[in-house]
Parts: C-alpha cells; sequence; structure tokens
C-alpha cells in the first residue's frame, strides 16, 4: 500500500538525476554535494550554484527533515489520483545540508494535524512502476 | 539615449470577446488572435499592413510566420518571444516591442497573446512535458495551485496573514468585474461568505484564489511618441519594462522549491520591481493603480510587497485597511477584475487594462491616474512588470 495510487507516474530517471534515483532503490537519500567547496543541492543539476565546479559525489542525508511547509489537494489534477484525495505535499527541509528541500508527502499525519516545523523521518514507497520513492512519516 | 520622440508607447489595445475555457468551438485560436491584432490596428487608427513586428511570450502557438501569412503583412522586420511559462513574460514582451522601436528595429510592433485552452490543454491539470516532473509528479503535485500553494501557506504562517484578509483580493477583483462587461465573471458578485464558503482547491488556496481558464485573445500596438501623434488614441507611453529574477531561484515555485530558504513565501519580484522602478525614474509612491498579475490571489500579496507598496508581512493588514479597493484605496489593483474575475488571457489583459487607466477609459477608472504598474507573472522566474504612463 502506498500513499498515493500506483496509476500517477513514477520517476523516469535521466542524465542529471540517475545517482539520486539509483541511491533511492538501495533505500538512501543522497544530495548531491561538490567536491570543490562543499555545498549540498537538490534537484541533482550538473553544476555547483555557488563555485561552479562540475565535480561531485552524492553525501546519504541525516535523519533530520523538518516539515517546511506543506498543502492540502482536495482538487485532483491528474485522472489517477481521486482515490487519494484529500492528500498532502510536504516539502521537506535539511537545515544542516545547506536548507535543501525535498518534495515528497507525509504519510501518517491527519491534514488538520499537520504544522510547519514538525520533525520527520524518512520511510521508502513503491511507486507504480517498481521504483522506491522518499516518503516522510512523524519523527518521535 | 532615447530621444523623447522615439519613446515607445501603447497607440491601440484590442481584444476578442472573453469566454469560459472551451468556449470557442466556432473559430479557431489562431482567427482569434488575428481577430485581436486587427481590433487593435483599428483602435489605434493604423492600416493591419503597417505591423512590421510581432512579440509574444513562451507558450503561444501563433507564430509568427501563421500571423503573416494570415494578417497578408508585407515585411515583418521583428519577431521575438520571450521565454519563461505563462504570463511571466508578458510585459517582458512590451520590453521587446519598447527596445524594437526605440532602436528603430521596428517601426509598429504588434504585442499579443492568442488562448484557447479549449483547443489545447487545460493548465490546471497534470502537464506530462513538464520539466523536473520526476521531483513533482511522483508527489501528486501536478498543477500551479498544488505548487503555488506551500509557498503561500509559509507566507501566511511566517506573519499570520488570515484567510480574511486574502479575500480582499478575489472581493474587490470580483467588485470591479461588475463594472466590466468583458469580464467572464462580471453579473456574479461575490460576498465574504460566497468566498469563504467556496472549496478548498490546494490549501491555503480556495477556487477564488485560483484564477480561471478562460479562452480568448488581446493585443496592443506599440510604435514611437512621434509616429503616435498622428494616430486615434492618446499615447501611453511605455516608461519602462524589464524582466527579472532574484538568485538562486530556478524553476521556483513551478519546480524545485529549492529558492534561498529566507525568500520562499516571497514569490521573487524584488529585483524585477527594482529595475522597472530605475527605469521609469519612479518610486512605488508614485503609482497611481497597479494591474498586479493574479494567478493566485497569495502571490498578489507577496506582489504588494516586492513591488514596495507595504513592507515584509504587511500585505494582511494593507489588504483590510481596504488599500486596493476602487475607488478611494490608496492604490486600486485589478481594475478590470484581473484574471480572477475579468479573464486569465496571460496578463496581456492586464497590459490592455492599464493602458485603459492611462487613457482615462477604464470601467473603474482611478481619478487623474498618471502612472500605472503592471506585472507579469510570479514565481515562475523571470517574471517582468512594465510602468505606463500618460
Amino acid at each position: 500500500m502506498s500513499y498515493l495510487p500506483a496509476e500517477i507516474p513514477g520517476p523516469e530517471p535521466l542524465f542529471d538525476d540517475e545517482g539520486f534515483w539509483a541511491a533511492c532503490q538501495e533505500r538512501r537519500l543522497c544530495f548531491q554535494h561538490c567536491t570543490a567547496c562543499g555545498h549540498f543541492r537538490h534537484p541533482p543539476r550538473p553544476v555547483c550554484p555557488k563555485c561552479k565546479s562540475f565535480k561531485f559525489q552524492w553525501t546519504e542525508a541525516a535523519d533530520e527533515g523538518e516539515l517546511f511547509s506543506f498543502t492540502v489537494v482536495h482538487h485532483g489534477a491528474h485522472p489517477a489520483i481521486g482515490p487519494a484525495l484529500p492528500y498532502n505535499i510536504a516539502i521537506v527541509r535539511y537545515p544542516s545540508f545547506d536548507d535543501v528541500r525535498v518534495i515528497s508527502n507525509v504519510v501518517d499525519v491527519a491534514p488538520e494535524d499537520l504544522r510547519i516545523g514538525m520533525p520527520l523521518s524518512l520511510l521508502w514507497e513503491r511507486c507504480g512502476n517498481g521504483m522506491l520513492v522518499p516518503r516522510y512519516k512523524r519523527r518521535e | 539615449m532615447t530621444t523623447p520622440t522615439q519613446q515607445a508607447c501603447i497607440v491601440g489595445v484590442g481584444e476578442t470577446e472573453y469566454r469560459r475555457w472551451g468556449g470557442f468551438a466556432d473559430q479557431s485560436e489562431l482567427q482569434l488572435t488575428c481577430a485581436a491584432l486587427a481590433t487593435a490596428a483599428a483602435d489605434a487608427g493604423l492600416a493591419i499592413d503597417e505591423i512590421d513586428g510581432l512579440c509574444s511570450y513562451a507558450g503561444d502557438r501563433n507564430e509568427p510566420s501563421y500571423m503573416q501569412d494570415n494578417l497578408g503583412l508585407p515585411k515583418l522586420r521583428y519577431a521575438s518571444l520571450v521565454w519563461g511559462g505563462g504570463g511571466t513574460g508578458s510585459c517582458g514582451a512590451l520590453l521587446h516591442a519598447k527596445t524594437a522601436i526605440e532602436s528603430g528595429a521596428a517601426d509598429v510592433v504588434a504585442v499579443f497573446r492568442g488562448l484557447c485552452q479549449g483547443q489545447q490543454r487545460r493548465y490546471g491539470q497534470f502537464n506530462a512535458a513538464r520539466p523536473g516532473n520526476n521531483f513533482l509528479a511522483p508527489f501528486g503535485m501536478f498543477s500551479p495551485p498544488n505548487m503555488i500553494a506551500p509557498l503561500v501557506q509559509r507566507y501566511m504562517h511566517d506573519f499570520g496573514i488570515k484567510p480574511e484578509e486574502m479575500a480582499e483580493i478575489a472581493l474587490s477583483g470580483r467588485d470591479n468585474a461588475t463594472r466590466n462587461p468583458r469580464a467572464v465573471m462580471g453579473k456574479k458578485p461575490m460576498t465574504l461568505e460566497d468566498y469563504l464558503a467556496s472549496r478548498m482547491i490546494a490549501s491555503p488556496l480556495r477556487l477564488y484564489d485560483c484564477c480561471q481558464e478562460n479562452d480568448g485573445a488581446c493585443a496592443v500596438i506599440v510604435t514611437s511618441l512621434e509616429r503616435a501623434r498622428d494616430l486615434r488614441q492618446k499615447p501611453v507611453r511605455i516608461l519602462s519594462a524589464a524582466q527579472g529574477t532574484n538568485a538562486g531561484w530556478g524553476t521556483g515555485a513551478l519546480g524545485t522549491h529549492n529558492m534561498p530558504v529566507e525568500e520562499y513565501g516571497t514569490g521573487n519580484g524584488t529585483m524585477v520591481a527594482r529595475q522597472v522602478y530605475e527605469g521609469a525614474g519612479v518610486t512605488a509612491t508614485d503609482i497611481d493603480v497597479a494591474q498586479i498579475y493574479d494567478h493566485f490571489s497569495g502571490l498578489v500579496m507577496m506582489s504588494l510587497e516586492n513591488y514596495g507598496f507595504c513592507g515584509r508581512g504587511e500585505a494582511g493588514g494593507f489588504l483590510a485597511d481596504g488599500c486596493i479597493r476602487w475607488p478611494n484605496g490608496r492604490l486600486p489593483i485589478n481594475t478590470s477584475g484581473g484574471h480572477l474575475s475579468e479573464a486569465y488571457i496571460h496578463g496581456m489583459n492586464l497590459i490592455l487594462e492599464g493602458a485603459r487607466q492611462i487613457r482615462g477609459t477604464s470601467t473603474s477608472q482611478v481619478r487623474d491616474a498618471e502612472l500605472c504598474l503592471v506585472t507579469g507573472g510570479l514565481a515562475g522566474p523571470p517574471s517582468s512588470a512594465a510602468i505606463l504612463g500618460a
């Protein structure tokens, strides 16, 4: 059972984000980490915006996600999303990774209980194309 | 240095009827777009054959080659398209037209938008072609309301903005629309109770916080002040037009949500605001009326701050004090009803309304309006703006 229906699009890795999705399949959430200046960036892209270096490594995130913002969606904008309504979209922030934010969902919190600043922990769910994607639960 | 007589002016405005999404089954988008240009040329008192420049912005399917063919333009000397999705480039297209006129690249430029979503796709639905979908679609972030809502949520949280304050944008726009015969929602007055009872689309955005989906076309004709003197209408000078984005925004709210963390709930308009004011040599206090891009009401609050009409986090109070209301507010905005209540023609209809305010012919005319700010898009960089003057 996944938070959102299997019929919605899953990721289709391509060039810049292949490394990110490959790590996800090993249940590791990784951010690009510039080897020249140490800056973290997300979503994946070829160049460090700080120092313009093309060199980077994938560094695994610590368990420190917090709910930076969110929305509860009541009006579906995809033919397959109906059964999931209302669902939340979460913007999850990683303070010690240069504040990178991940767009995802919180699977275990009712819409009225979502709070900006809430601590969150990673979990992994399969989407329709069989790939693992990162989702979140309340961190105790 | 532009000499005064070379200064670019809007000399003609034209639009088709605006209808609800899917409302034109009998005319193609191309036909409507040509009709808008023809109406704008007639309004200016110019022959269509005088048009030698065409400008639009990303997402327009009415390419200059089709337009030239259909309108039979004898010489097309300038054709440009501004980058950026939706209406972010509306005033950017004015910038191109102004540049073309003032450099001599063209003599008469039509700036236009033709938009028949009903003959193409719905903007409010999932778009498989959106770049960056890998990080959006698997998480249910399908449409602009989904993408914009977290920005508005964070902003309202940070500054304690209340739904009743945000409501003022929809209510004021609807009130203005009731005086505008072109407005699609003009016959449907709205109360605060109506607004609060409207269904939630993506919290905190209710139905009436989201722009309509409409079909129609509109255009303006731009030429030099010197040429304008012989034409039918009072010229509306384009004092400045600008495009801009702050650093680090990338695709911003319509994509990564990884803009600078402290700017998250701002919408990214401060640089373009600075540019457009500097270009015209004026400040926010000089502006008499504004047409602020209202794809979502929450972004209008951010625009009021970006463009210096109130301080950071103060838009709620500004709205509660009636500052945007016609006729007595300090800064009446979206006097045609805007995208929320007139029509959503990607910002082009806001440019037409800006020109009407300076001409003195708006259905919600601001007394003695000498300067009108018009903005194009927000949150999907680079956005744009223009200042129109008498």
